[in-house]
Parts: C-alpha cells; structure tokens; sequence
C-alpha cells in the first residue's frame, strides 16, 4: 500500500468529485453516493462510511469537497453529536439503522438531557424509564431540548434504577419522536424567541434493542455527547451556510439548512456581534471618542486572542497532537466576550440602546444582542460548570467533596419543582 | 500562519527550560538581582556560549544561528518565566533589533557579530524623561562636524545603560530621526543606574555632552527602522510576559494545592478553583497572541504594527492580573518579601510600563487597525 500524503489524498478527493459531483442530483442522492466513496466521512471507520483517514488529514478532504462546490454530508444540528455516540457505543444494528440517514440528512436528532430540575445538575435526571413487559415505558419531562419540534429521533437519558447511586443508575436510549406519547411544547424565552423545547414524555415507548450500551451504563455514554458538543458548540451553530449556487442538490441544501438552523437564528447575537462593532462605532460616530475607543479595543483584543487560541487548539487536533488546556477554554471565552462586546454595544448606542424592532438601532439586531446575551453564559453548560470542568480536568483540582455520589437516589434530596 | 511548534523548537524549548530551571533558580535570581549589573558577565557569557542565545535571530552571515522570531519568542518566554537576569532584551531585542533594521551592511559587519557571540552586551537608548516610547519624544540633538557626529541630551529608562558596551542611541539629526552607535566608556557620557521597580531587570539615565557617535544606516532615515524595532520589541516582550504569567499560574495552582485551610487544600474550594480558570483563560489568550504576533513577523505579514499593539496590550494585562491573583491566592505569605510572588508580580508590573501601557497600545491599536 502507498503512504497517502497530503497531496495524494487532495489529488484523489478531486479526481473523485470531478467524476462524480453533479449539482442536478436530488441531495439525498448525491449523499449516498458521496457516503459509498468514504470521502464524506474519511476520518471514520471503513466499516462505517469511512476510510479510517488519520484526523490530521481529514480537514483536507473537506476543504477539496468545499472547493468543487459539491455539499457535503449532513452536518448542522444535533444529529453531529447522534453519530458521534452512535459511531462510540451504538451496537451494529444502531449504526446500520442511522447512521447513513444522518449522514444523508434524511433524519434529524434532538437531545433529551436537561430536566427542569436537572440542568447542569444532568446525572440528576428524575425521568424514569421502566421495563415492563418487552418494552422500555419511558415517563417524565425534558427541557431545553433544541430542534425537538423536527427531530425524528432523539437521544434519551432516564433513570432506570433508583437503588443505585445517581450516576450508576441511568441508561441511555435512543427514542422515536413520532409516537403517541411524546409531546413537543416550545418554550418562549426572554428575548421572544423560541429556539427550546420542552418535551413530556406520557408512557412513550422503547424496544429493547434501542438501548445504547447497557442498563445502568448511560451516564458513560451521557459524556460522550456532552463532549462532542463541548468541543463542537460552534461548528453546530456556525457550520450551516447554504450555497448561493444553482442546482437541484443546492436548493435541497439551502431547504434543509432553513429547518435545522431556524431554532438557531438567533444565535449569532448571542455571540455579542463583535464583528458589528466598529461598523456601529463609525456610523455612530462614537469612534472619536477616545473613552469608548479604549472599550471597543479591548473587545477586539478579546475576541482576536479568542480566534488565535481556537485555532491553536484546532492545529494541535489536527496534527494529532494531544491537546493543550487552550482546548477547553471555548465556551468560558465565548461567554467572556459576548458580555465585553454587549456592554460596548449599549455605550455605542447611547439612548437608541431603548430601543428595539424596527425602530431600534439596525433595525433591531442591537436590541436583540442586547437582550439575547444572558443565555450566552448558560446555554450548553454554565460559565461556573465550565470553570469547575476547566479547574477539575485540566488543572486537577481536587473536586469539591459531594454528597450525593454514594448514597442511593432514591435517598438524595431533590429539587421538587416540576 | 504556524499554530504550532515543530519538533525541534519544541526540543530546544524544553532543553532551555531545564537549562534556566537549574542555573536560574529563585536563589539564583535573588542573589543576582543585589548586585549593580544585575547579572555576572563571565556567567552570562559563558551560557550565552552554551545556548547560543542572543546568536538565535541573527543572520549566519554576520556570526548568528538565522533562525526566526518564533524561536526567539521562545527564548523569551522561557527567559521570562525563569526571570533569567541577563541583558538579553537589551542586547538580542533592542540593539540587534535596531542595528539588523537600520544599519547598513558594513554596520551590520561590523557590530553583530560580537553580539551573536555573546561578547557585546548592547542595548538601545531611545526614551527620554518626558516618557515617550515613540521617536517624536527625542529632544537629544546629534550634529555633525569634520565628518563626525556628536550627541547632546539625555537618555532614561536604558536597559543595562550602566553596563553596555554598546549603545545604540535614538537622536534628532537636522535630516531627521537617526540611528546612532556609542561606546559604553565614550568620553562625555555620565552613566547613572537609577532604582528600579523590578529589581531583576536594572535601568540607567545617560547623559551626552558632545559625545562622538557613529551614523547606523543614513542621517535622517531611522524612523521606519526605529518603529518596526519597536514592533517587534513589543512582540518579544509579550511573550517573555506570556511566559512569565504562566510560570505565576503554576505557582499558584502548586500552593493551593499544598494549603491547607479549615481541613482540606484550598485548592479544593470553588472559589479557588474558578480563580483559577481565570487565570487560565487570562494566560492562554495572552500566549496565543504572542505566538500569532511572532509567527506574523516571520511571515511578514503587513498587519504587524497593528498586531504588535494587540500582544502588548493583551500581555500587559493578563501578566499583572495573574500576578494579583498569585498573590491573593498565597495569601498573607504571598506580600512578604520571603515569597517568590513579588519578584514576578514586579517584573509584571515594569514590562506592563515598558513599551508602553496598555491604554497606550489600545489606542494605537485603533489608529493603525481600525480608525
């Protein structure tokens, strides 16, 4: 066998795509053809869609299939963190049964961790799932659960057994989200917009096979997607960007981006618009003020390093080095600029800042940075969780002494709420 | 643009850490920092021959190794978190800096070499006491007569003034900004070391009364070579603090670890632990700027003055507010003269003044950047 380099690989991704890519092809077509070649998912195994590529080879690949034009498997949305799991600890009928169709895009995934009581608290959860007969009857409410509304299958943690210490005591399934019994409610949040769920789950059913991993074991399988989402959060709300160009397979794409980022619109306020900063500045004209420029600097300062430091870690990932703490450091970042850039955003906009909808200052998008920018620091795992995770893994700090790790469930006392 | 080190650099890196983690200990440092000079010559040369320190960025041509900013970074940073004290800023950043961006080929014949050796100790007088880091601060008058030049004025904050053999010298010539070079024993100049905050890093004011000098590169053409000198000083400054914040962070986190307080390490309560992760956050920004900054002056990228302004800035930041944190962190033990905290917290402090505060850097910053 040849060494595969680079160049090679770049050269035989081209070769491929000038022979095969075909905007007139319905999408879902041309993703199962991209998906038989091994070029959509060249970092997995061979067995799976894949062509066991080292990691560091990967982003080559993916920069050629961006180059030709040609779309690419599904990415956006939960389903990333689906196959992720799936491709971890799934068993062969789970990987035969979904992962194409995620790949192709032909399903979409939501995930069902957070409970009203439980938000950070995950290994908390209270929704129960029992074995009666030869089904899995699942009971309970779930929140904060993205694309709820459209996913046809969801990942779902529940407490199996409640004898056992909390963590020991949780199984991970998979859940139809088509059947009687699972109900989908949108949660209006303070900004206006709805982009969570909530979802009661009233005897749902589960067959045994679509258990992940085993009973009692849910809670290993849980830190899997939490990490895939951790490292991923950005890619999953920045990834899908439909293509201006013309094509049957485009118009598909542009479709299906439409559905699955529709609950994300309003994200890119939450990450403070430092990009919009110095555009409003100069047509504010606040730029002269020497007070303001101090402000303004700082959060370019902010977000610039916040870039360098991604892609220091995305280069270690890429050369398959291990990588440093500048790994985890993300989200915390994410957070710390948003609240710089939203502060700079009110100072800029002086008493427009009162303003919102149309009459607010860009038609409304200030007002909506403005009030959008709390969630920043909780969403996808609060700013005091990520400094607990960033001082206790990567820093090795001895870990707070608790008091629930040991004991029974059934015996910890819990938030009554519900 | 290099997001990483290679191999090698990462070699040399951790062979000079051990190298200052033995010959540059705390002991080492304090002992050192007593004396007038603030280093030991003969010692000094005798690692710089080891490690061929200050020879890392100049050109073979002229005697040096002609490797690139990154691996001077490194220098830098590992100096910077050992608080190695040698007149290495003075002599490897500043004057070769100066020298290599303004002389002319003959200039750069004649005085790198001893430089690159180890021998030279130089260093570069531009500031004066209005505190200008920027050449329309200079009032020092050079002029010409008989083919010669002579300089009037003074000099301050000149790192290693008293101690240089070699001063490269910022001067307003009728044809404008100029270069000069000046011998440490020159007749007519009065070398003063003044007190410094950090003691690790000692200063002088000099004074010319007609001292006799020699033109580096042409009368009146120093300005561009002076503010990209001062680029990359900004540059390599960010990351000699980068290394210095992260050394401060370790500390820190080893103490917390040790201490104990109502029965358990303090490292073991949230507030410690989100400290912490500040701190962390505070450093890796600061060490991810500095690298970018370095890898875009070995990649020549047209935006540097503006990225010099952003390291600096960023530096000058995290290095003091990691210093505050360590020392909040030791608690009572950690303001008091026994504990290493201070000479860090120090040398935060006089490198977040250095070049210019961050305030400073922050405005610049939008003047070449954005407006």
């Amino acid at each position: 066998m040849t060494e595969l380099t680079e160049a090679s690989v770049r050269a035989e991704v081209r070769a491929w795509l000038a022979a095969n890519w075909n905007p007139d092809l319905g999408l879902v077509e041309w993703r199962n053809k991209l998906i038989d070649s091994g070029w959509g998912v060249p970092g997995w195994p061979r067995q799976w869609y894949g062509r066991d590529l080292s990691p560091g080879l990967v982003p080559a690949v993916e920069e050629e299939i961006q180059k030709s034009g040609a779309i690419g498997v599904a990415k956006a949305g939960i389903r990333t963190l689906a196959a992720a799991t799936i491709l971890a600890h799934g068993t062969d009928l789970h990987k035969q049964k979904f992962l194409r169709r995620i790949l192709t895009g032909e399903d979409t995934w939501c995930q069902l961790f957070s409970e009203p009581g439980s938000g950070s608290d995950v290994a908390g959860a209270v929704t129960r799932a029992e074995l009666r007969g030869n089904k899995w009857v699942v009971n309970g409410q779930k929140v904060w659960t993205t694309s709820a509304h459209h996913a046809d299958y969801g990942l779902l943690l529940a407490r199996t057994d409640w004898d056992k210490p909390k963590h020991k005591g949780l199984s991970y399934f998979i859940i139809d989200m088509h059947q009687p019994g699972v109900k989908v409610q949108p949660l209006k949040q303070m900004n206006g917009h709805a982009s969570f769920n909530q979802v009661f789950m009233t005897d749902a059913e589960v067959m045994p096979e679509f258990l992940v991993a085993n009973v009692g074991d849910g809670w290993q399988v849980t830190t899997t997607t939490l990490m895939h989402e951790r490292r991923g959060a950005d890619a999953l709300r920045s990834w899908a960007v439909g293509s201006t160009r013309e094509g049957r397979a485009y118009d598909e794409e542009r479709a299906e981006i439409a559905t699955v980022m529709e609950p994300y619109k309003w994200y890119p306020q939450r990450a403070g618009r430092v990009d919009l900063i110095l555009t409003r500045a100069r047509e504010t004209g606040r730029i002269d003020d020497p007070v303001l420029r101090q402000e303004i600097a700082r959060v370019l300062i902010m977000s610039k390093s916040a870039e360098w430091l991604a892609r220091r870690a995305r280069t270690a990932q890429e050369l398959g080095r291990p990588q440093g703490p500048e790994g985890s450091l993300g989200k915390l970042i994410a957070s710390n600029v948003a609240r710089a850039a939203a502060r700079v955003h009110t100072q800029i906009s002086g008493a427009d800042a009162l303003l919102s909808g149309d009459d607010g200052p860009m038609k409304g998008v200030i007002a909506e940075i403005l009030v959008s920018v709390p969630a920043t620091s909780i969403a996808g795992g609060t700013d005091e969780i990520q400094r607990n995770i960033i001082a206790e893994r990567v820093l090795k700090m001895p870990r707070e002494p608790s008091i629930d790790t040991d004991k029974p469930f059934r015996d910890v006392p819990r938030n009554t709420v519900s | 643009m290099k997001f990483s080190f290679s191999p090698e650099q990462e070699e040399f890196r951790s062979n000079l850490r051990r190298f200052l983690a033995d010959r540059s200990s705390t002991k080492e440092v304090r002992r050192l920092m007593e004396t007038e000079a603030g280093y030991e010559r003969a010692a000094w040369q005798k690692m710089n021959v080891d490690l061929g320190l200050t020879a890392v960025r100049i050109p073979e041509a002229y005697g040096g190794q002609g490797f690139g900013f990154g691996e001077q970074a490194i220098v830098l940073e590992e100096m910077g978190r050992a608080l190695a004290c040698a007149p290495y800023f003075s002599t490897a950043v500043l004057a070769a800096g100066a020298i290599l961006n303004a002389g002319s080929e003959a200039d750069k014949r004649a005085l790198l070499p001893g430089i690159a050796s180890g021998e030279t100790v130089a260093t570069l007088a531009w500031v004066e006491d209005n505190g200008r880091w920027d050449a329309e601060g200079t009032t020092l008058k050079a002029a010409s007569s008989g083919g010669g030049w002579t300089l009037d004025g003074h000099k301050s904050f000149v790192l290693d003034g008293h101690t240089a053999d070699l001063i490269v010298v910022l001067a307003r010539a009728p044809q404008g900004p100029t270069l000069f070079t000046v011998a440490g024993d020159a007749r007519g100049l009065a070398r003063r070391a003044v007190e410094a905050m950090d003691p690790t890093r000692k200063m002088a004011r000099l004074e010319f009364n007609g001292v006799s000098a020699r033109l580096l590169g042409e009368a009146g053409q120093a300005a561009a070579a002076f503010a990209r000198t001062m680029d990359e000083a900004a540059i390599l400054l960010a990351n000699e603090m980068a290394g210095g914040a992260e050394r401060l962070r370790e500390d820190a986190l080893a103490y917390a670890r040790m201490r104990m307080q109502f029965g358990r390490p303090i490292a073991s309560f949230q507030s410690m632990k989100h400290k912490q992760a500040d701190m962390l956050v505070d450093v890796e920004l600061a060490k991810s700027a500095a690298y970018y900054a370095a890898a875009a002056l070995d990649e020549g990228d047209s935006d540097i003055p503006a990225i010099a302004c952003l390291a600096k800035a960023q530096a000058s930041e995290a290095y003091l507010q990691t210093a505050i944190h360590a020392i909040q962190i030791h608690g009572g033990i950690g303001f008091t003269w026994d504990n290493d905290t201070h000479l860090w917290f120090k040398r935060a402090k006089a490198s977040e003044v250095f070049l210019g505060d961050a305030t400073h850097h922050r405005e610049l910053m939008m003047q070449r950047w954005a407006a």
